[in-house]
């Protein structure tokens, strides 16, 4: 859980760090905080796992990664974290969740995405990757993009400045 | 690792993208610091950081959060006749809570991910998705995560 101070940090910085020569002071005088209490409480979060990663967040698709597949499998209860395990520990393997199901139309539960510069490559990592978690007969589908039509970070809340640009 | 050269990126703009994914200096002149191990001044790391973000290739210089972390989301998807894509698209996308909604190769093929305040609000966008695409909305929430993120390393 959030206490108020933190939630307010991050809705601050929600579209980016501002590209400023001192952007946590930047940051603590939008939102009443100290530098030094901004970065503080930063890593404390990063520590927590509140936050995951801190840094460049860069688009896959402009840096020449235009073969995107999201792949999902159909597991039963009973294996899936053991499968999930293996997957997301796999170099080429971008992100690797268990989601709820959609019965009756959509009965994938395991989901994984990889990124490559070529349709070919990714489907090799595909092969790969099933024989190495042993996927072998369960059912699954290969959903490669097409036409992105919006992509950036969350935002939760109107936020009031500009940082870097997160709407493009 | 190397540059690709298809990109046209100068080997100080390679290592600025591929360098700082997770490892972000938490001190007050991070892109000063930045600079120093790359042996460029903090104006030019400002200057390469801006123009990497106004390309498109840069999201953001920030935080990746916990799924959940901010308010309530999930992956979603519907399933439109091909004709009706374009429409059915921008009627997703004209939710701010939409953040991210791509086409894909399948017969359900328009996922997207809605991250709102608050599940009454998560939901009442679903259902007016629903309601004016005329398909069903399907609801996938994540319920673990797998994998440990450490960015997007470009081989």
């Amino acid at each position: 859980m959030l206490n108020e101070k933190e939630a307010s940090l991050l809705e601050a910085i929600q579209a980016g760090f501002p590209l400023t020569p001192r952007p946590f002071q930047d940051i603590g005088i939008a939102i009443g905080q100290s530098e030094s209490e901004v970065i503080a409480t930063l890593q404390n979060l990063n520590e927590r796992g509140v936050i995951k990663r801190m840094g460049v967040v860069v688009r896959h698709r402009e840096l020449g990664f235009k073969a995107n597949a999201m792949v999902v499998w159909n597991v039963p209860d009973h294996l899936v974290s053991q499968k999930g395990k293996l997957i997301g520990e796999m170099d080429f393997v971008n992100l690797c969740y268990l989601r709820s199901r959609a019965l009756p139309r959509w009965p994938y539960n395991l989901y994984c995405m990889i990124h490559g510069r070529q349709r070919s490559e990714v489907l090799d990592n595909i092969a790969k990757l099933e024989a190495h978690c042993a996927m072998g007969s369960l059912a699954k589908e290969v959903l490669f993009s097409q036409r992105r039509f919006k992509q950036h970070g969350a935002h939760y809340f109107k936020s009031k400045s500009t940082r870097t640009n997160a709407n493009k | 690792m190397k540059n690709d050269p298809h990109l046209g990126l100068s080997d100080i703009e390679w290592q600025l993208l591929n360098s700082f994914q997770h490892n972000f200096p938490m001190v007050a002149e991070p892109y000063k610091e930045i600079g120093s191990k790359l042996g460029i001044s903090e104006d030019e790391v400002l200057f390469l950081l801006q123009k990497l973000n106004e390309c498109g290739m840069v999201s953001r210089v920030g935080c990746v959060l916990r799924n959940g972390t901010l308010g309530v989301s999930t992956l979603a998807a519907v399933e439109v006749a091909p004709e009706e894509i374009d429409r059915v698209a921008e009627l997703i996308n004209s939710f701010s809570e939409v953040n991210h909604n791509y086409e894909r190769e399948n017969a359900v093929n328009l996922w997207f991910v809605v991250t709102a305040c608050s599940k009454e609000r998560l939901m009442e966008i679903l259902t007016e998705i629903e309601n004016k695409s005329g398909s069903p909305v399907l609801m996938l929430p994540m319920e673990q995560n797998f994998h440990i993120n450490l960015g997007f390393p470009i081989h």
